[in-house]
């Protein structure tokens, strides 16, 4: 069990606890990033007039300050190796559930939320093995589209409408 | 003895029919989404907000307390039958419940817990309606100043005892600060880290961020993470418990809702810290501690008490000071707010039929569960059941459809996106997700308390001192960042190791 671990470049597994995880310096570096991204745009804001001490541009600069701080507490604890050990994840998946996002967010006002949710469905669906597109994206439009009914006629919420959901008085 | 007046003017609010309906779709839904494997309380209740957008105020959160008490329910028929829980305050349950079911006394567990969930909800309601005037008329005094000092209780308390690092915890809850920062500052109008895009100037949605970091982030971490030995165990035996059963039962039930329910109230951490000291004291008492981790009646009994009462025990800050310390009522507030109400003091004075109908409803709920659980196992069970791949993308298509509901806008949705991968890098990396939440919705009225507090004193920082409840709750605050650190020394000796060391 300690010997012959497969270790992913910068993940830690427990028999390398010590050495230093790079994905986890890397975290570290986007806290300082987010950190310094609110301290230039608070630093873009015009000045008003300051009729009490504290104003607008105190609370982003503490919060700014305890993400750099943060950050470099995140880089000690990677340099130790301090992160729970992680397993080597599939990154397919997670493309092909963000291309659904994407597919859904950009056909929605366009073909209507019954189609654009049926794409997302069956990305889903195929992220986690099953497919094929096929035969999954009609299934999705239909669940889509009997939600759709449900949401917008039952509930009255307002959802974007295509040709699928105009067929529908 | 007022309260008895109120509660019972409440309960014929709860008591009308369309109430009891509104009561009966929410403990129905909240359960059928509850149970699904990993989903929680929290996203049950942040998938089924849309749900109630068209609703009345009262009927909306009639419904709500419906879907709030059906979720807790509803994980923890999962965790006892399926070996991954649903909600990280059933990891217990898991443990014994799970043992339970492959010995075939999986009725009696389930029974044990509904049970169990039913007196604890019980008497925790009670609990609430009967402490929660004499908070409300004790914060009625509160200034600014008290409530800044209560929110930084509330930071220490989110972020230090959930999870297993201090560090991670702070972490997290500063991501929720600064995403909370970003809009137009109440005060002044003039608009921060907007970027200048205008769809960024109300905010970034408590909705979308819950919805985004549980469900989607969720997805993802489960899409690439290599799949798992996952059994659905069936319902063997029968639901009803023995004499023994009973026995064994009652008093960890009782001794469940009274570690639950204060720590919910206090609020000293989150339902999986009350169950897990439930379970601690649970494996003292017993008489037959051997039998723990392979499958004790008590062991199931006491942590699902600890777990309901500690989520009624929640709705004491959320209601009374309108203080949100989970995740779950972080969503509720923002359920609250898209009606305009604040919860507080004052909602108790302005809104009594609506707060005291809501409280009245938790009780009607709670007997509705129990009716609706035991015989209607079967059909849950069999939600357990569906396939990964078609679980999920219905999890997403109702996660995009609340979004599209409240705000159909192409950059909300590519938020929910962004925010998902946020998640999953947050689940990657052991980041608690639930800090971020309260952080988004807290942070903001942290901000807006202490400029309040500074301008009566006209700049003076001394008056953040200068009231004896303020310096108590700093006092407490203090205290919370050291106890959960010893409480984390000894748990990891004890209790987490043998969860690491009971099976593969």
């Amino acid at each position: 069990m300690s010997t012959g671990t497969p270790t992913e470049p910068g993940g830690a597994s427990p028999p390398a606890r010590r050495r230093p995880d790079v994905a986890a310096m890397a975290v570290a570096a986007l806290l300082a990033v987010a950190a310094g991204l609110i301290f230039w745009s608070t630093s873009q804001m015009g000045a008003v007039a300051q009729y009490a001490r504290i104003g607008p541009a105190v609370f982003p600069h503490v919060i700014a300050g305890g993400l750099v701080l943060l950050a470099i507490g995140t880089a000690i604890a990677a340099w130790r190796g301090d992160f729970p050990a992680r397993e080597p994840d599939n990154y397919g998946p997670v493309a092909w559930i963000t291309g659904g996002l994407v597919a859904q967010m950009l056909l929605l006002n366009v073909a209507g939320f019954s189609l654009a949710t049926g794409v997302l469905f069956a990305a889903t669906a195929r992220g986690f093995g099953r497919g094929p597109l096929w035969q999954t994206i009609p299934i999705g439009t239909v669940f889509a589209f009997v939600i759709w009914f449900i949401f917008s006629r039952g509930l009255s919420l307002t959802i974007p409408e295509g040709p699928l959901e105009r067929l529908v008085p | 003895m007022d309260t008895f007046v109120l509660l019972a003017n409440g309960l014929l609010v709860a008591f009308e029919p369309i109430n009891l309906f509104y009561a009966l779709i929410g403990v129905t839904i909240g359960t059928a989404v509850g149970v699904l494997p990993g989903i929680g309380p929290a996203l049950t209740v942040a998938l089924l907000l849309p749900v109630t957008y068209r609703l009345d105020p009262a009927g909306s959160l009639i419904m709500f307390a419906g879907i709030y008490y059906g979720g807790m329910y509803g994980g923890s028929t999962t965790s006892i039958l399926l070996n991954t829980p649903g909600e990280s305050a059933s990891i217990i349950t898991a443990l014994e419940g799970n043992k339970m079911a492959r010995k075939g006394r999986g009725g009696p567990a389930l029974a044990t817990s509904a049970i169990g969930s039913f007196v604890a909800g019980l008497l925790a309601t009670l609990g609430l309606a009967l402490i929660a005037p004499w908070v409300v008329e004790f914060a009625l005094s509160f200034g600014p100043a008290d409530y800044f000092a209560l929110m930084v209780l509330a930071f220490v308390t989110v972020s230090a005892a959930f999870g297993d690092s201090a560090l991670r915890g702070v972490t997290s809850l500063f991501l929720g600060l600064a995403l909370g920062i970003v809009g137009i500052d109440l005060q002044t109008g003039q608009a921060r880290l907007t970027f200048g895009l205008p769809d960024l100037l109300d905010g970034v949605e408590v909705t979308t961020l819950a919805v985004a970091l549980f469900a989607i982030g969720e997805t993802f971490k489960t899409a690439a993470s290599p799949a798992a030995d996952e059994k659905v165990e069936a319902v063997q035996g029968s639901v009803w418990m023995s004499r023994e059963d009973w026995k064994r039962s009652w008093l960890p039930w009782l001794r469940g809702t009274a570690i639950g329910f204060p720590i919910g109230a206090m609020p000293a951490g989150g339902a999986d810290v009350a169950s897990f000291l439930s379970y601690s004291a649970e494996k003292h008492f017993a008489r037959r501690p051997e039998e723990f981790g392979e499958g004790a009646i008590e062991g199931v009994a006491g942590p699902e008490a600890a777990n309901n009462a500690s989520a009624a025990g929640t709705l004491v800050p959320l209601l009374t000071l309108g203080l949100p310390t989970t995740a779950t009522a972080a969503i509720m507030l923002a359920g609250f707010q898209q009606f305009g109400l604040q919860p507080g003091p004052l909602l108790f004075a302005n809104n009594p039929d609506l707060v005291w109908g809501l409280i009245a409803s938790l009780l009607v709920a709670n007997l509705m569960l129990l009716v609706l659980n035991l015989p209607l196992i079967g059909l849950w069970v069999r939600l357990l059941t569906i396939p990964k791949p078609w679980l999920y993308a219905g999890i997403l298509v109702f996660a995009t459809l609340g979004t599209i509901g409240a705000n159909p806008s192409v950059f909300e949705l590519a938020m929910l996106l962004a925010f998902g991968l946020l998640g999953y890098g947050l689940r990657r990396f052991g980041y608690p997700v639930a800090p971020v939440v309260v952080g988004l919705i807290l942070g903001p009225m942290a901000e807006q308390q202490l400029r309040r507090a500074l301008a009566i004193s006209q700049g003076d920082p001394a008056i953040l001192l200068s009231s004896p409840v303020a310096i108590v709750l700093y006092v407490v605050a203090f205290i919370a960042v050291l106890s959960p650190m010893v409480m984390r020394l000894r748990g990891r000796g004890g209790l987490l190791s043998q969860i690491a060391g009971d099976e593969d």
